[in-house]
């Protein structure tokens, strides 16, 4: 079985003070990572591939910099890394990100498609739906599960609630992994490192038959115009003190509101 | 007059919250542009919910077709996507909720439409839709223009409260040729597994984040939990990593919780986790991140370690119980 990774290369703002500049926020003293959800997409890929064998390609778009996470992929298991960039994809929505992809994968010979249901920087969701409609194939997004047979998926569907939809689909398809599906394995510095020595291959817009009208903010239907810190509509008293005296003092309000 | 179109949720016969709130939200939308409210029922057999959608719409269209009761994302697509061509509805809204997000993207995509998903609030400007969403896990909000003059957006659960309708919408029944889509086949709903302990019931409860690290100091915190009288609960990269059960988790995926006390330790409170907690009554955060999310929903907070003020809180409150 052949299978196709979408991955994404992320800042880590979650312990970040964001600062915003224009219409992006500053990212030189940002930690960036894998997608979380690409990196379960990744390992659902590679168990997939050491149960039926085949090969795994991992793609994604972006400059220079995401041959870090395709590197990463190639040292989980991927063979191949393909990454699409010019420098006017720049200011693409999620919609032409898809195009993008679409545009490539069209080409390439797959069974499958994983991505992550999402990106941890910009959360649309918008990728593995989008790209299944442009490739014209069946879907599944926020898979929890998955189990191949005779040329289908069986896929568990993460609702609200604690509730799960179980679907069957036909492959190919493109299925948008939600977090927790398997456990990612560990990736060691030595692991890639010797992932690098692989060649990555590098597609132009020409490469996928698209003209840079088609992408960046002319080709989408969706212009970001401002960003902005969100109002703070509430923020909790903080207990001031040393650890120690923090916590003594916290106990003491758990008592004087009752709850002790 | 053109129309904004708001798809009704619904899961066993019952119309979801956010139905209700993307209605809300619609008309004063609709207010803006000008335009008039209409929900968009899909299902089979759904006379009832149409009747309780009336108060909220100008109008109700309903398909109803037995091929249309379980939600299936093609299938809706298809329905959707002939009813937008027929209408022209200058906005579509959608839950971006797991059946949301399942069906818009294709069918922006089909229809060549702008999409932007899991808006928090929408406004109109020149006759254009114009979203504010939230990027960077909530620290960051963004304003996104829509280019065109026909838009779909999905709506974040909770982004508006649910004012009570006092219109009295026409209820259109449409029929539409249901093509089959053999390529996906809905099997049925699954509940994750129940465990021994109900966190919903809990007066008390000591949650944790991904902050905790390690499946080794789960410990630390149920200590916590056991002198409080109360139980461990966590947000979801706790159940990701399987350091405790789906059952344990709070949030839009897991469960909504409302006990006296809400211990957050190491959460840094996505929109996912607070709208499962959010109702609790006394809500305090142990978070060294200052800027974390979960300092705007938590009534007191400390900025500090958690491993070096939990030791201290579990003995201080030991003391105190006697």
């Amino acid at each position: 079985m052949d299978i196709i990774v979408c991955v994404k290369r992320v800042p880590d703002t979650s312990e970040a003070d964001v600062v915003i500049t224009g219409k992006d926020i500053k990212k030189d003293d940002l930690p960036f990572e894998i997608n979380e959800w690409d990196n379960y997409a990744v390992e659902e890929a590679v168990q997939l591939k050491e149960k039926f064998g085949g090969t795994i390609t991992v793609i994604s778009v972006g400059d220079e910099d995401a041959n870090e996470v395709i590197r990463r992929g190639l040292a989980m298991g991927a063979d191949e890394g393909v990454r699409i960039y010019d420098p006017a994809i720049e200011g693409s929505d999620g919609v032409t990100i898809a195009k993008i992809l679409a545009a490539a994968i069209k080409n390439m010979k797959y069974d499958l498609i994983l991505t992550g249901a999402q990106a941890g920087d910009l959360g649309e969701g918008i990728v593995p739906v989008a790209l299944a409609e442009m490739l014209g194939i069946p879907h599944a997004t926020l898979v929890t599960g998955l189990e191949i047979q005779d040329g289908k998926a069986k896929v568990k569907r993460e609702l609200e609630g604690g509730l799960m939809e179980v679907l069957e689909i036909d492959l190919p398809a493109v299925i948008g992994i939600q977090t927790g599906i398997n456990e990612p394995r560990y990736v060691s510095i030595m692991g890639i490192r010797k992932a690098s020595k692989k060649e990555i291959k590098l597609l132009g817009l020409d490469d996928i038959g698209l003209t840079p009208e088609d992408v960046g903010e002319a080709g989408s239907l969706t212009v970001l115009e401002e960003l902005s810190i969100p109002p703070v509509t509430k923020v909790a008293e903080i207990i001031e003190g040393d650890p120690a005296e923090a916590a003594s003092k916290l106990a003491e309000i758990l008592k004087e509101q009752g709850v002790l | 007059m053109s129309e904004i179109f708001v798809l009704a949720e619904h899961r066993n016969g019952e119309l979801r919250d956010v139905t209700f709130e993307m209605l809300s939200g619609a008309r004063n939308l609709a207010d803006k542009m000008g335009a008039t409210v209409t929900a968009v029922l899909l299902g089979s057999g759904v006379n009832e919910m149409a009747e309780k959608l009336k108060s909220y719409a100008n109008k109700v269209l309903v398909v109803d077709d037995p091929k249309l009761e379980n939600f299936n994302a093609e299938i809706y697509q298809k329905v959707l996507s002939k009813l937008i061509k027929d209408h022209k509805p200058v906005v579509t809204l959608i839950g971006h909720t797991a059946f949301g997000m399942d069906l818009a993207p294709a069918l922006a995509v089909e229809l060549g439409l702008p999409l932007a998903t899991d808006c928090i609030d929408l406004d109109a400007v020149d006759g254009r839709l114009v979203v504010t969403r939230q990027i960077y896990s909530g620290k960051v909000n963004a304003k996104v223009a829509l280019k065109g003059d026909q838009f779909i957006a999905t709506v974040r659960s909770g982004a508006f409260s649910i004012e009570e309708g006092a219109l009295n919408g026409e209820i259109v029944t449409e029929s539409v040729t249901i093509e089959d889509v053999p390529y996906r086949r809905f099997l049925g709903y699954e509940e994750a597994e129940v465990g021994e302990v109900d966190i919903t019931q809990a007066d008390y409860i000591v949650s944790v984040g991904r902050a905790i690290k390690d499946q080794e100091n789960i410990p630390l915190v149920q200590e916590l939990a056991d002198v409080l009288g109360g139980v461990l609960a966590c947000s979801r990269p706790v159940v990701d990593k399987n350091w405790l059960p789906k059952d344990r988790q709070v949030g839009s995926s897991g469960k909504i919780v409302k006990p006296k006390l809400y211990l957050a330790i190491g959460i840094s409170g996505a929109f996912q986790h607070v709208a499962g907690m959010k109702d609790s009554g006394l809500i305090v955060a142990i978070n060294k991140d200052p800027k974390a999310p979960i300092f705007n929903v938590a009534d007191y907070g400390i900025v500090d370690d958690l491993f070096k003020v939990v030791p201290v809180l579990k003995e201080k409150i030991k003391e105190i119980k006697g």
